[in-house]
């Protein structure tokens, strides 16, 4: 086994330092019953050759790397060169929670960084290291509202992502959470602020909404944050796209943002690994969940970093933890900081700017069933033919279309959503228009 | 004398946005090939935001420089042993790294149809399967993303599997020596945590879990190994005590780096338990992260699993979501899926004899370790050592010195730290986990340091407790950073 650094005479001198015979003799104080009665049925160890060829054949049966339209809470952003060359460093690759400050140094700095841009992007004044992804901020985030109001009630727009959605029911229904979902407007596929009016009441503990939302269209934050706040309500913000925050208004009137970063340089990989945040204000602090990094000094005064605000955390608080959360997402937010330190203030709105160009052009010419305005995602009205196989005949030509909505929305069942990032090219678009408009 | 390490000269480096200066850039965008679009036109004017204050602007060479000189500052299992005890840090191979970096993986997006996946869902079978077979479970989902999102994924499903025999019951109970995670997953999924003493063994104290269990009693969730490092003896006495009164057993997997290839849960009585495959399996720790956290049951338990499930027909490979007795969906999509392939590519490297290997040796080493350290450090428990072993620092307080300060000695001899102060049924515990990808050559030069740390902290013991000395910072201050916490850089803060 190459992986194992010893050669068997060394494993013979270090058994006889232990007065031992043989290997087996290290469990020979296991009971019988517990022993493994034959060998495992996993074959032979491969060499590292059978096991590239193994992967890449597998990969060979997927349909990878072709222009695609899908969207939905996972983007095709072009990642910069530079994302794979510095997380691929076995110092953050290899390394583990920076407990130890004094030799996690490097670690602790770019979580700090993280922390910052993750601010500067969405106009909230504190933001934690990373948490598993964006579906599971959601029920981390309303736990944190149930906190701060002492109130076990939220109204959840239907427009937030529906397996968002699904995750938060899973994670309420055993923890005492009553959940009021409100609809959305038929023509401009903006969650129903009157609705979500009229469901908020002073038992409410927040409003969930995501902006741009799960149709790609906007959302009026400001509104729903007077809505919120009229009743002593917290107000969530959910994000999937990041990217839109190049150019689009943060949502600064929210109490909890809560989203996911995959747009920022993390390859779709079919779900995951990706990286959520939580991010919020300052007085909220002691209720944020997951891992924090703070600025402090050193014994001879040198500027230095260290994990913070601790007693949060599951590891000295246990039972009464503000989440279970211990191993997060660090490498992959550690790839969300270098994309935004590669596109910086600039690059990021010129690329927001391209793609709420393609995706306008796109737009353009197919039937849209929203009027609200949207950045890179859109729904798309497919009457001449059923998504299913106006996606069919995409894959005919290499293109992967767009998501059929009626899985998740049944009266949308004509209806595709569509995202052009600015990977999309203009004669992929005018096929799309064309397999939609049934020419 | 300090063999393993020197000082060399690290390179300083600032926050990135003090290398930030308008107009530099590191990137460039290809021409627009359609029309520009106003974003005021677009989005209307109260929806466009201003430029992001503070966001840096800086060159390429410049991002590459900074964030090479940060990585230098960290110590990682690439530079030498990293004995964090209860973390299994092991070599990473880097094959694994290649096939989940292939496109035909890394490139696919989750809501492709089935049928154009068929390589990805393959991956997901072939590992399921695998996970089965090294823990005698009977399915597995591959669904949370750490140890602790399975945690909480098994204890709903210990919920559910209750509630449809009746009643899903109150209580989990916990030994003293758990893990923070179980205890924190345990009050999530809405149960009370009754914490239960280990004996002086430091193993589940079979009368007092007698004594504890009764028909409120949903499960009990036992880490074997322990968090001691030793096997539960009784383990298959323990379940017949809860199956006895209608609760099940939860088994922490952390430990699986002592069992696989030699011992199945699944064969001593465990219902439901998770892995971390980002310890066990090898999947790089990456600074926190990503881990993936499976959960495997027994088939009485399988119902229930999380949404969707991997069903297997003449058309291939499909996602199954017609499951009414599911608790539902535990995370978007399915699961952190390039983990899984690193996982994989792990354990067909070693094949089932390989992973026995893996885990004599990683036996071996702890023991080892044990043997050499025991003359100089306390050993508060003596059952047998399995993957890792805990000292205590009883015999060094009385100079003063603290299991911190001889992690923080460690530092100075080349060496990560140990676990400091875990479990926490071991006063200032010292909790050394090897694993198996350590030469002897590495562990003698730990059992030295840490041999000639003990003879410091007879002779010199400020020496230790001002350590490290070697380090780019010394100790740093952390209560002043959580008194006055702050979590992000501004500009007025750097004047
Ligand atoms: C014994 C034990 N249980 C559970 C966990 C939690 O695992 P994770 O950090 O992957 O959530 C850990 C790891 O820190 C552990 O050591």
């Amino acid at each position: 086994m190459r992986y194992l650094p010893k050669s068997d005479d060394e494993r013979r001198e270090m058994l006889a330092e232990l007065g031992l015979e043989s290997l087996d003799d290290l469990y020979a104080h296991l009971p019988e019953e517990v022993l493994l009665r034959e060998p495992l049925k996993l074959g032979p160890g491969k060499s590292e050759y059978e096991i590239t060829d193994y992967f890449r054949r597998l990969s060979g049966r997927n349909v990878a790397g072709r222009p695609c339209f899908l969207g939905a809470g996972a983007y095709c952003h072009y990642r910069p060169v530079l994302v794979d060359v510095l997380v691929g460093r076995g110092e953050f690759l290899t390394a583990y929670t920076p407990y130890q400050a004094e030799i996690s140094q490097g670690t602790l700095m770019t979580i700090f960084e993280f922390q910052t841009m993750l601010c500067q992007l969405t106009g909230m004044e504190v933001a934690n290291a990373s948490v598993y992804d964006g579906s599971t901020a959601v029920p981390e985030a309303v736990q944190m509202a149930r906190r701060i109001t002492r109130r076990d009630r939220v109204v959840v727009a239907n427009t937030v992502h529906p397996e968002y959605r699904q995750v938060l029911e899973t994670y309420a229904r055993h923890q005492g959470l009553e959940t009021a979902v409100t609809g959305y407007v038929r023509d401009t596929g903006m969650a129903d602020l009157e609705e979500i009016e009229r469901e908020t009441d002073e038992r409410t503990a927040a409003v969930l909404i995501q902006s741009p939302n799960f149709f790609g269209v906007v959302e009026d934050v400001r509104q729903a944050a007077e809505i919120a706040h009229a009743k002593g309500a917290l107000l969530i913000v959910v994000f999937t796209e990041p990217v839109a925050y190049g150019v689009l208004e943060p949502p600064r009137q929210a109490d909890i943002v809560a989203g996911e970063l995959q747009s920022f340089a993390i390859a779709p990989s079919y779900g995951g690994p990706y990286a959520g945040v939580i991010a919020t204000r300052q007085k909220y602090i002691r209720q944020l969940p997951g891992r924090l990094v703070g600025r402090t000094k050193d014994i001879e005064g040198r500027g230095a970093y260290c994990l913070t605000l601790t007693t949060r955390e599951q590891h000295i608080r246990r039972e009464k933890a503000t989440s279970n959360i211990c191993t997060n997402q660090a490498l992959v937010a550690l790839m969300a900081t270098i994309f935004m330190t590669v596109y910086g203030k600039r690059g990021l709105r010129e690329l927001a700017e391209q793609n709420l160009a393609k995706a306008h052009y796109l737009a353009g010419k197919v039937p849209q069933k929203f009027f609200g305005p949207f950045f890179n995602e859109f729904v798309a009205h497919s009457a001449v033919r059923k998504p299913a196989e106006v996606n069919a005949r995409l894959m005919e030509r290499g293109i992967v279309g767009g998501l059929p909505l009626g899985r998740f929305y049944p009266e949308l069942e004509d209806c595709l959503l569509l995202c052009a990032t600015e990977m999309a090219r203009r004669e992929d678009m005018d096929a799309v228009a064309e397999a939609i408009l049934g020419r | 004398m300090i063999k393993k390490a020197r000082q060399h000269v690290s390179q300083n480096e600032s926050l990135i946005f003090e290398r930030s200066s308008p107009g530099k850039r590191a990137y460039q965008l290809p021409p627009l090939d359609v029309p520009a679009v106003d974003p005021k036109d677009a989005l209307g004017a109260g929806n466009v935001r201003e430029e992001i204050g503070g966001f840096p602007e800086v060159s390429e060479v410049e991002v590459v420089r900074h964030f090479t000189r940060l990585s230098t500052y960290n110590y990682a299992i690439d530079h030498g042993m990293y004995p964090l005890g209860s973390c299994t840090m092991k070599y990473n191979p880097r094959v694994n790294e290649a096939v989940a970096a292939l496109e035909g993986l890394r490139w696919i997006h989750p809501y492709q149809p089935d049928e154009s996946v068929q390589g990805a869902l393959e991956v997901i079978a072939a590992l399921e399967n695998a996970l089965c077979e090294i823990t005698g479970m009977d399915a597995v989902t591959l669904q949370p993303a750490a140890g602790a999102h399975g945690e909480l994924t098994g204890m709903l499903l210990v919920r559910a599997a209750l509630e449809a025999e009746g009643r899903p019951r109150r209580v989990v109970l916990v030994p003293d020596s758990a893990h923070g995670t179980n205890p924190a997953s345990v009050a999530m999924a809405g149960y009370q945590v009754r914490n239960i003493a280990s004996n002086e063994k430091g193993m589940v104290d079979l009368a007092a879990l007698e004594a504890a269990v009764d028909e409120d009693t949903a499960a009990l969730m036992v880490t074997n190994p322990n968090t001691l490092g030793v096997f539960e003896e009784n383990i298959v006495a323990v379940a017949r005590i809860l199956h006895a009164k209608g609760a099940l057993l939860y088994m922490d997997g952390a430990n699986m780096n002592a069992l696989a290839g030699i011992s199945r849960p699944g064969e001593f009585g465990v219902d439901v338990m998770h892995l971390n495959l980002h310890k066990t399996f090898s999947t790089p720790h990456g600074g926190g992260g990503p881990g993936s956290g499976p959960v495997a049951v027994k088939k009485r338990l399988e119902p229930f699993l999380p949404l969707p499930r991997l069903v297997n027909e003449e058309a291939g490979w499909r996602w199954d979501y017609g499951r009414p007795q599911s608790i539902g969906r535990v995370r978007a999509f399915y699961g952190n899926f390039g983990v899984l392939v690193r996982a994989l590519a792990y354990i067909l490297a070693h094949g089932g004899e390989g992973l026995r290997r893996a885990t004599l040796d990683a036996i071996l080493n702890a023991v080892y370790v044990r043997k050499k350290l025991e003359p100089y450090y306390e050993l508060p428990h003596k059952a047998p050592t399995m993957h890792e072993c805990v000292f205590s620092d009883a015999r060094q307080a009385g100079r003063g010195v603290r299991t911190m300060d001889i992690a923080k000695r460690l530092i100075d001899y080349g060496f990560h730290p140990y676990t400091v102060s875990f479990p926490l049924i071991v006063k200032g515990a010292i909790m050394i986990e090897p694993t198996e990808t350590e030469s002897k050559q590495e562990l003698d030069l730990f059992i030295d340091a840490m041999i000639s740390i003990a003879r410091e902290a007879e002779e010199n013991p400020e020496l230790v407790k001002g350590a490290p000395h070697m380090t780019r910072i010394r100790r740093v201050d952390e209560v002043t950073a959580a008194r006055k916490p702050v979590v992000r850089w501004t500009r007025e803060e750097e004047k």
